[in-house]
């Protein structure tokens, strides 16, 4: 432990690290959040390579200064190229007991604690359920670690009294002074942060002039008491030259989307019902009528995915986004467009399940309802994005195909990545993909007649909005009649109907890209296939393995229907076979089906993403075996 | 409508907007009224065939929209009214149509029915009312009368019916009327007042089904009864009825009360004067249904029974994006792909 000398001049050590994760932790209300964000922005503008992980309660405010209260973000930061927010923590800022409590177990070995002292008495100790008369920061149950010990509160209050605020806007500049510490601790300029604080401020220059107070007033006590004298230096990382940018995933699929209708020609319509993890799509895109972009907040959720089948019907870019339970709400809506074979994306934004589960948690769990949960044969194309930034081309590519091949595809996200950002070298107007829209406008049969359900050589259907003269028609759930679209109850035509709308979907396997091997070799021992957001978990467990001179490859999966044409012939070249997934199991249950291959599964399901050593520990366990 | 592409050099006939579909109700079903009345009046609305879309949910009514030469969708059970909100607001300019039943509309779909209500679109919403299950043989709907015998409740249905132009009303309709499949002038009449309302039009076909509710109505129709059971609204017009138009219905303040025109003293201009746009008359009017007013038996209303101007739901939507481009105007792709905060990584 580390305490105040006094009387010595102060030196102060510049210690070089390449990566740094920090865990920012204190109650619902304590402002963790935005904290986090603002460290990560600033360390992103510095340049940084860096993922993020916000993790919070459901309940928007829990009992004050309870376990169950406490809200943490996680920021994984360095000088080398950094594909998830961490394992472990080399920092924790403990606001009170139970957030010490919470994240203490993942605190490496030597790690730093910086407690406020305030949100240790005996009330918050007693919530956080440590036993009577038990104090972590004055028995020696932390000897393992740094602990600064910090009155947050009283030093807030100090730097504030002069203001006139009331308590209440005092207690909550506190997070400010956490900040200016902690961007002292790792030499991180305060101007992103300051500018962030006038803007949010503008019209309360009063609350604006006492955060920033509390900023400095944290920076300078690291820089001026004795407490701390060691400053660690995160170098930026030698990423891509390019220009880049922060983003969400959640943000990444809504620009995806924008970016899709831009480049489509077609009016974007979202219908949504709130739901999390995935209603920042919705809140984003209600920003956007300038671009003539309509949100429609529907009444449930079956209204979200129903008024978008109307949309699409006349012409629209339609989308709805959910996440699980609401996709369950949706799926009648979703085979009936099936069956209609008209364009819309479904984006599930998973969460952990079943019922309501975990809702700010994050799993994989909803691939086979993806793939399967629909009555009736209702085969459609699912698409899973990656990481934060891989929402943008997971969504671009998802309109696409739905446009193209005039079908409702299902994009996956999850809670990880929907909420985690990463910086991005966003693409500019004119490297995206064309995406061809072609509506019917005179009759496509012989003498004049119209055929809607007539296909072309992809088996795609034409595309008639209401409104085109003399194409007037009838469509519906009822089982049509090949071409002509009329009801029929023939029951070769059936099996005629569902064979086609499965060649249909099959057929777009050649218009998506072959799979390549992501790290490793296209023939080793083992592949690690993922797909998903397990992507920066496996892509980091498999290059360290790498370098330790295992024979080892990483294989994701952007395309789950259809498979890449390629991926059974890629998978031959490996010996073993392992697929983690946040579920038990899902993929590799369609992978063995499918391939007959000895694939071994490695399931995770407690709402939390896989760390990059129990990945490794779990490669290196199938190699010996 | 004015929204609508009004083009005179058409002359439509009925016949031109009939698909070549063969209609395949139950002979005798008050669906073919419905389905002749509405091609009747089609031509006169000035709309472009084109411009027409039908969308229906499940049910016997639902299959109109096979039946109809214009734009269609025969979708899935209760959802014809989110669908068609979506429609209208991708598209403002379509003239549509929602057609469903008293299971589709007020059971499975009530969620959806209520809120189309709330958020008045400029859509026009028939309700075939025949109080029962047909298409699945014969179970009492949620408008069946209390005690009602079915195949789900051979010792009598248990539950209160909804009485829709009051849910409706409730639900914020900006025009509720209710009309009958054995009375085409009055239908066709009612269609055209509701395709000229901007909002969303609400209207209660009484339909009969002669497979498994017969007669339900029919005291509304036959030549007996009819004048003693059904009072026909017209806006600025008195409430009589009466087989010689000899009854009127007066107000005690929230309470109506029945007179005799001939016993009474009262005179005709006395009495209650339909006023469509009084909302509180309106939903007294609208319980004229099972409610008893004094003791008193009421006839049931037909006609228009509220009619209100008010804002509809995709010029809202028009307006607020016409507004964000004035002020903000449209962010190029560019700007969108990079946000406000960038920076840039040297080699």
């Amino acid at each position: 432990m580390i305490s105040a000398e006094k009387g010595v001049e102060k030196t102060t050590q510049e210690k070089e690290v390449d990566r740094i994760v920090v865990r920012f932790s204190g109650d619902s209300g304590d402002g963790m959040q935005l904290t986090g964000m603002q460290f990560s922005d600033t360390a992103a503008l510095f340049g940084n390579d860096l993922s993020t992980f916000p993790d919070y309660p459901s309940e928007i405010r829990a009992p004050i200064g309870t376990v169950a209260g406490v809200s943490g973000f996680q920021v994984h930061f360095g000088s080398r190229e950094i594909f998830t927010p961490g394992d472990e923590y080399d920092v924790i800022i403990a606001m009170n007991a139970a957030a010490l409590k919470v994240d203490l177990p993942r605190l490496k070995r030597g790690g730093i604690i910086i407690a406020n002292t305030a949100g240790f008495d005996k009330k918050n100790l007693n919530l956080a359920h440590y036993p009577d008369g038990a104090d972590p920061l004055e028995d020696d149950s932390l000897e393992n670690y740094i602990l600064y010990k910090v009155d947050v509160t009283k030093h807030t209050k100090e730097c504030l009294k002069e203001t006139g605020l009331g308590m209440k806007e005092i207690e909550r500049s506190k997070n400010m002074f956490v900040l200016g510490l902690l961007f002292w601790l790792f030499e991180k300029p305060l101007d992103h942060t300051l500018h962030f604080i006038e803007e949010k401020f503008s019209k309360k220059p009063e609350i604006a002039n006492a955060n920033i107070l509390t900023l400095k007033a944290g920076w300078n006590y690291g820089e001026n008491t004795e407490i701390f004298n060691t400053q660690f230096k995160v170098a930026p990382a030698k990423l891509q030259a390019g220009v880049y940018r922060s983003i969400t995933g959640n943000h990444a699929t809504a620009i995806g989307l924008i970016a899709a209708s831009e480049k489509s020609g077609l009016p974007l319509f979202l219908g949504s019902y709130p739901i999390t993890p995935a209603t920042d799509i919705l809140h984003e895109l209600a920003k956007y009528k300038g671009n003539n972009v309509k949100t429609l907040q529907a009444e449930d959720e079956i209204a979200g995915v129903c008024s978008a089948i109307g949309a699409s019907y006349v012409g629209n870019l339609a989308v709805t986004t959910t996440s699980g339970p609401g996709l369950a709400l949706k799926t009648e809506a979703i085979g009936l467009a099936t069956m209609l074979e008209i364009p819309l994306v479904i984006v599930n934004v998973q969460r952990g399940g079943p019922s309501t589960g975990l809702p700010t948690k994050t799993e994989q769990a909803d691939l086979l309802m993806a793939m399967h949960g629909r009555h009736g044969e209702s085969p459609l194309p699912v698409i899973a994005a990656s990481s934060p930034s891989d929402c943008f081309n997971s969504a671009y590519e998802a309109c696409r195909i739905a446009v193209e091949h005039m079908t409702p595809v299902i994009l996956l996200t999850d809670g990880y990545i929907a909420n985690g950002s990463e910086p991005w070298r966003f693409p500019t107007e004119d490297n995206l993909s064309e995406i061809k829209v072609n509506f019917l406008d005179k009759p496509n049969g012989e003498n004049d007649t119209i055929l809607p359900y007539k296909r072309n050589e992809n088996l795609v259907r034409p595309w008639i909005k209401p409104g085109t003269k003399g194409l007037e028609h009838r469509i519906g759930g009822l089982e049509k009649q090949n071409e002509t679209g009329n009801v029929s109850y023939d029951p070769l035509n059936h099996e005629l109907m569902i064979n086609l709308r499965a060649e249909k979907i099959k057929k777009i396997e050649n218009d998506i890209p072959l799979l390549k091997v992501d790290s490793g070799k296209e023939k080793a021992k083992l592949v690690v296939l993922g797909w998903g957001s397990t992507s920066g978990a496996i892509k980091t467990a498999v290059l360290e393995l790498i370098e330790e001179g295992f024979d080892v490859a990483h294989v994701h999966l952007h395309y789950i229907n259809p498979f890449p044409k390629n991926l059974g012939e890629l998978l031959s070249g490996f010996d073993k076979i392992l697929i983690p997934e946040m579920n038990s199991g899902q993929l590799l249950q369609l992978i063995r089906a499918k391939y007959l291959l000895p694939a071994v599964g490695f399931s995770k399901v407690q709402g939390l993403p896989f760390t990059t050593t129990e990945l490794k520990n779990k490669i290196i366990a199938l190699l010996n075996s | 409508m004015d929204t609508q592409t009004i083009d005179k050099s058409i002359n439509y006939v009925a016949k031109d907007f009939a698909s070549e579909m063969e209609v395949k109700w139950c002979p005798g079903c008050g669906d073919y009224s419905i389905l002749k009345q509405v091609q009747t009046v089609f031509p006169d609305l000035g709309i472009a065939k084109e411009n027409f879309v039908f969308i229906s949910g499940i049910g016997c009514s639902s299959r109109f929209s096979y039946y109809m030469d214009t734009y269609g969708m025969h979708s899935i059970h209760g959802r014809a009214g989110a669908i068609a909100s979506g429609v209208k607001a991708a598209n403002p300019d379509l003239s549509v149509w929602v057609v469903s039943g008293d299971g589709d509309s007020l059971s499975i779909g009530g969620n959806h029915f209520i809120h189309l209500m709330r958020k008045n679109f400029d859509i026009n919403y028939l309700l075939f009312n025949n109080q029962i299950y047909s298409l699945t043989k014969g179970q009492y709907s949620p408008t069946s009368e209390k005690g009602k015998v079915t195949k789900t409740s051979p010792y009598g249905s248990i539950e209160e019916p909804f009485n829709p132009s009051e849910l409706a009303l409730g639900a914020k309709a900006s025009f509720v009327a209710r009309t009958l499949d054995r009375d085409p002038k009055h239908m066709q009449a009612i269609l055209k007042r509701a395709h000229a309302h901007k909002g969303t039009s609400f209207v209660e076909v009484y339909q009969n089904c002669p497979v498994f509710n017969d007669a339900a109505f029919f005291a509304y129709s036959d030549k007996e009864t009819k004048k003693e059971e059904a009072i026909l609204l017209e806006h600025g017009m008195p409430l009589l009825f009466g087989n010689n138009n000899e009854k009127g219905i007066m107000l005690d303040g929230l309470k109506p009360f029945i007179v005799d025109l001939n016993t009474s003293g009262v005179s005709a201009n006395d009495l209650w004067i339909h006023d469509e746009k009084d909302k509180t008359k309106a939903n007294l009017i609208s319980r004229f249904f099972d409610t008893m007013f004094n003791d008193t038996h009421f006839p049931r209303p037909f006609g228009v029974i509220y009619s209100e101007d008010r804002p509809i739901y995709e010029e809202g939507m028009a307006e607020q994006i016409q507004h964000i481009k004035n002020k903000k105007g449209k962010l190029s792709l560019n700007k969108i792909l990079s946000g406000d905060k960038t920076w840039e990584i040297l080699n």
